[in-house]
């Protein structure tokens, strides 16, 4: 393993900066610049396209093969999204422009793309409006979260806690948190839906919000939802919904006519934005009409002759959780990815979306443990207990889905199902695929009665094996710092 | 349909082993009176009629401006090979690092942009990115009351507006002490500071070039911020650190900053690029993913995620952020401009924006009337105008001509309604500089 800083040939030059003629002396201070130049590397452009040309060949991405990655929906990411992002009508638009006196004129189509995806999302979610700022899933639960605070806060009520059920992602816990919520656990039934009596104890008027994902991330449907939002409402508390699992639900059932008040969506799953190895994403949030007035600032709104206006004058707003307008370029590509797709489209997302993880589901079942054994939607959850008491636990399932071409499942999350294995392959995925996948799945099942020793030395066809991730955590290396200092303690 | 590979046919198959008739018996747990009733959407385009409706909407934008816009998202050229390295789709279509041995390009990839960082701002540890520079001021606010157990924090007015309304709509709920600075002749006013700062300051947060542009060494605020037990945060401009004292070299322990100028494109606001850096003692105390360097059971180095009980993940509620999609690819994207820039390439680029500044500058200080706003202060691409009248109309003027002139300071700054905020990249020709003055000119 080479660093791209010890490729490094002190001289050698890659992009070349242009006309450098107005004049040698730096026109600053001295005593404002630094000692001696950044140590970046010194390469040729054939040296950097290389370098990461190689590291590119150690990643594996939807394009390169099947990526269950359960709750991530990777689903494959329409090229043409891309392009669009990419014309210069877009790209090159300074977002202070409509700041400026007689700017607004100047962003009329970039506007029209926030105004019309919002419209989109609001027909889909059965929400009232949708600002487009949140930059990420969990980013539109903090706003979401903030909503709710300015909410009550509005109405005079004395609020100090939300509830989250045990199966949700760690990112609700921690965004209400941070928007200044105590949280509270609440734990699932045999189901493994909400414990809707555990929950009735736990409501009383210090209840904000819930904050729920529906499905939840056992893939099921919880059918007492309305009975849970009435529930919520009765204390004035508000129905959060978590939009990572939106890819089940489709055009067949919408948040806000099942009682939720708040949405947001990760379009970087359900909208097929790609994931860039780890972003960026965007996570809209929806409101039903009660809670428009609090949206974050500016808001995209419409003259009556039907041009778009930027509206920075909403008292009651959370205020700007963005420098702008959110990820516009996350956004677009959701936006060609809605239009091409259209009512019926969106339909079928849904539709085979489910249909593939039951198929997943069915084919699995009798070689591990289904710790629900009911429909599911767009994904399932395994256990690899049977498994582990072999001695190959999920992890080491994981690791040998790699040796056998395949991008792994979720591990060990939810953590309400032990040695869990979240299998979520989305509507892209083809029949082939899926039975590539079942059959690998199920000879490593059958290893681990008769060669477990093979599947734990799995994976033996990366470049690496195994890292060993206490000694990563115990003596951390972070950063090569260069000639001056070490990265080591 | 679009994007769905299976037929009718391949259905039935499935459907039979699942056991179900049709589809919609999959959807059966979602009581009938929950479901949906349609969908008020448009049918589907095809990928040419998509292609032709966006390409419409892209020409209702007036892109092609000469723009003398900045205000800390700046129109650097970025080089070709570039997009072609991020495209790669192993990168582009990949999902954070959970499976490091088949995600070690991405996990390299992120531990070398988090040493570009710290070696650009002279700091020790960085993480693997945040949302965007506002988030990032926030996020080490937010640090800093972890670091110091304190509840105040200090701002000062010359950090950009925008990020100051974004702190203050995060923090609004949470019983921080928050409180403005007013700087003085376009710099923090080190008196006033002095006066604010108590043994409950958790952090002074500055930015460097600041928002009007005057670039400060804040060393001396260091001093005054540690010897109150309190922490510096300062937020810079990445191309300025070609050639700037590094925010390192001034003590500060916290760096954070927009990344959008390493590479990225404007478009309209986003995806862009928080990056943070800080010193190795609060290593254990920052938010965000970070990679480390580790070994295998063969002894071959490679990388992981790190750290991670500081995360959402593991550590829920009590985790130091609740952030987990971040903001990789732009990570990706800076380290690749850095590293196709270079450690000469950078300091040369940053040399030609200041020398273009500079040439602007004397250029349109000549026009009669036209003063500079903070006399005495050192530049790096960005300055401040007096205009003899508001600016407002003075860009909407300019904007007949096709020239972004700059931004107005009034929008946030009330008493400066006359005042125009220039920026200048190297894409900036001589020719454009002097057309604006020209132009301007011409209306005064």
């Amino acid at each position: 393993m080479k660093l791209i800083f010890d490729k490094s040939v002190p001289g050698r030059r890659a992009v070349r900066t242009t006309d450098a003629a107005l004049g040698d002396a730096i026109p600053i201070d001295r005593k404002m610049l630094r000692d001696t130049p950044a140590e970046l590397p010194e390469l040729s452009e054939l040296d950097v396209v290389r370098h990461f040309t190689e590291l590119s060949g150690k990643n594996y991405g939807v394009d390169s093969g099947f990526y269950p990655l359960g709750s991530c929906t990777m689903k494959y990411n329409p090229k043409v999204a891309d392009l669009i992002s990419q014309l210069p009508g877009f790209a090159d638009l300074h977002p202070l422009i409509p700041q400026l006196p007689g700017g607004e004129v100047m962003v009329q189509g970039a506007l029209a793309v926030l105004s019309e995806t919002g419209r989109l999302l609001s027909e889909i979610c059965g929400m009232a409006e949708f600002t487009m700022q949140p930059l990420a899933g969990a980013h539109g639960e903090l706003t979401g979260a903030m909503i709710i605070a300015a909410y009550h806060k509005h109405k005079g009520n004395e609020k100090t806690t939300i509830l989250i059920p045990d199966s949700a992602h760690g990112t609700n816990p921690a965004s209400a948190a941070i928007a200044g919520y105590d949280v509270k656990t609440v734990p699932s039934n045999a189901d493994g839906v909400i414990d809707v009596n555990a929950l009735r104890s736990m409501v009383d008027d210090s209840v904000a919000g819930v904050m729920l994902t529906c499905p939840n991330t056992l893939g099921l449907f919880n059918h007492h939802i309305k009975n849970i939002a009435d529930l919520v409402h009765s204390v004035d508390g508000l129905m959060y919904y978590d939009g990572a699992n939106l890819n089940a639900l489709l055009g067949h059932c919408r948040p806000g006519e099942i009682g939720f008040d708040i949405v947001h969506v990760n379009l970087h799953k359900t909208f097929a934005t790609p994931h860039g190895g780890g972003g960026p994403g965007a996570g809209p949030v929806g409101v039903v009409e009660r809670l428009t007035e609090f949206l974050p600032t500016s808001v995209v709104c419409a003259h009556d002759d039907g041009s778009y206006y930027l509206d920075y004058d909403r008292p009651k707003s959370i205020g700007y959780v963005a420098p702008f307008y959110g990820n516009f370029a996350i956004v677009l590509r959701a936006y060609a990815y809605m239009l091409m797709l259209g009512a019926e489209g969106l339909l079928r997302v849904s539709e085979n979306a489910v249909l593939n993880a039951n198929y997943v589901m069915a084919k699995l079942k009798g070689h591990y443990d289904l710790p629900i054994d009911a429909a599911c939607m767009h994904e399932c959850v395994f256990s690899a207990s049977r498994q582990a008491a072999d001695g190959v636990r999920a992890i080491n399932i994981a690791k040998a889905l790699i040796d056998r071409g395949f991008h792994p499942m979720t591990v060990y999350f939810p953590l309400t199902v032990p040695e869990a294995m979240m299998i979520e392959p989305t509507e892209t995925e083809s029949k082939e695929t899926l039975d590539a996948f079942i059959d690998a799945m199920i000879e490593i099942a059958e290893l681990t009665k008769t060669d477990p020793d093979q599947l734990l030395a799995c994976p033996v066809t990366t470049p690496v094996g195994q890292l060993d991730e206490t000694l990563a955590a115990r003596k951390p290396n972070v950063a090569s710092l260069g000639q001056s200092e070490n990265g080591d303690d | 349909m679009p994007f769905i590979a299976n037929t009718d046919a391949q259905r039935q198959e499935m459907l039979a082993a699942v056991g179900a008739e049709s589809v919609e018996d999959l959807f059966a747990n979602i009581p009938p009176e929950l479901r949906c009733k349609g969908l008020d959407i448009p049918p589907g385009l095809t990928e040419q009629e998509v292609r032709n409706q966006l390409a419409g909407l892209a020409e209702h934008n007036s892109s092609g401006l000469i723009s003398f816009l900045g205000g800390g998202f700046y129109d650097h050229f970025i080089p070709a090979a570039l997009n072609t390295i991020v495209s790669r789709s192993e990168f582009y279509t990949a999902y954070t690092p959970y499976q490091p041995e088949i995600s070690q390009g991405t996990l390299q990839a992120i531990y070398e942009y988090q040493s570009a960082i710290c070696r650009l701002t002279g700091m020790e540890a960085a993480n693997a990115s945040l949302y965007d520079g506002g988030t990032a001021v926030y996020e080490a606010i937010m640090m800093s009351l972890r670091v110091t157990g304190r509840r105040k924090v200090l701002v000062d007015d010359s950090v950009s507006p925008i990020y100051r309304k974004m702190v203050r709509s995060y923090t609004s709920n949470l019983g921080i002490d928050l409180m403005e600075t007013q700087s003085r002749e376009g710099l923090p006013d080190r008196k006033a500071i002095a006066d604010q700062i108590d043994d409950d300051t958790a952090a002074v947060i500055v930015q460097n070039p600041n928002f009007f542009g005057c670039i400060d060494d804040v060393t001396d605020l260091a001093e005054m911020v540690h010897a109150r037990g309190g922490l510096l945060i300062v937020s810079c401009y990445p191309i300025s650190l070609g050639l700037l004292k590094t925010p390192g070299e001034m003590n500060a322990d916290i760096v954070v900053g927009e990344g959008q100028s390493l590479g990225m494109s404007v478009s309209f606001g986003g995806p862009y690029l928080g990056f943070m850096a800080t010193r190795r003692k609060y290593l254990r105390k920052m938010p965000g993913r970070i990679v480390g360097l580790t070994v295998d059971a063969q002894g071959r180095e490679g990388f992981v995620l790190t750290l991670q009980a500081r995360e959402q993940h593991i550590r829920r509620e009590k985790a130091t952020s609740n952030i987990c999609t971040n903001q990789g690819l732009c990570a990706l994207t800076s380290l690749v401009y850095m590293s196709l820039l270079g450690k000469q390439g950078l300091a040369e680029l940053s040399g030609i924006c200041a020398h273009k500044a500079d040439y602007a500058r004397d250029l349109l200080l000549k026009i009669p009337g036209v003063t500079i706003r903070f006399p005495g202060r050192w530049y790096f691409n960005e300055f401040v105008l007096n205009l003899p009248m508001a600016a407002d109309k003075v860009i909407r003027g300019l904007f007949n001509r096709g020239l972004a002139a700059g931004f107005p300071l009034g929008r946030y700054f009330p008493e400066m309604n006359n005042c125009l905020l220039v920026a200048v990249t190297e894409k900036r020709t001589k020719e454009e500089i002097d057309f604006l003055a020209h132009s301007l000119e011409v209306m005064l």
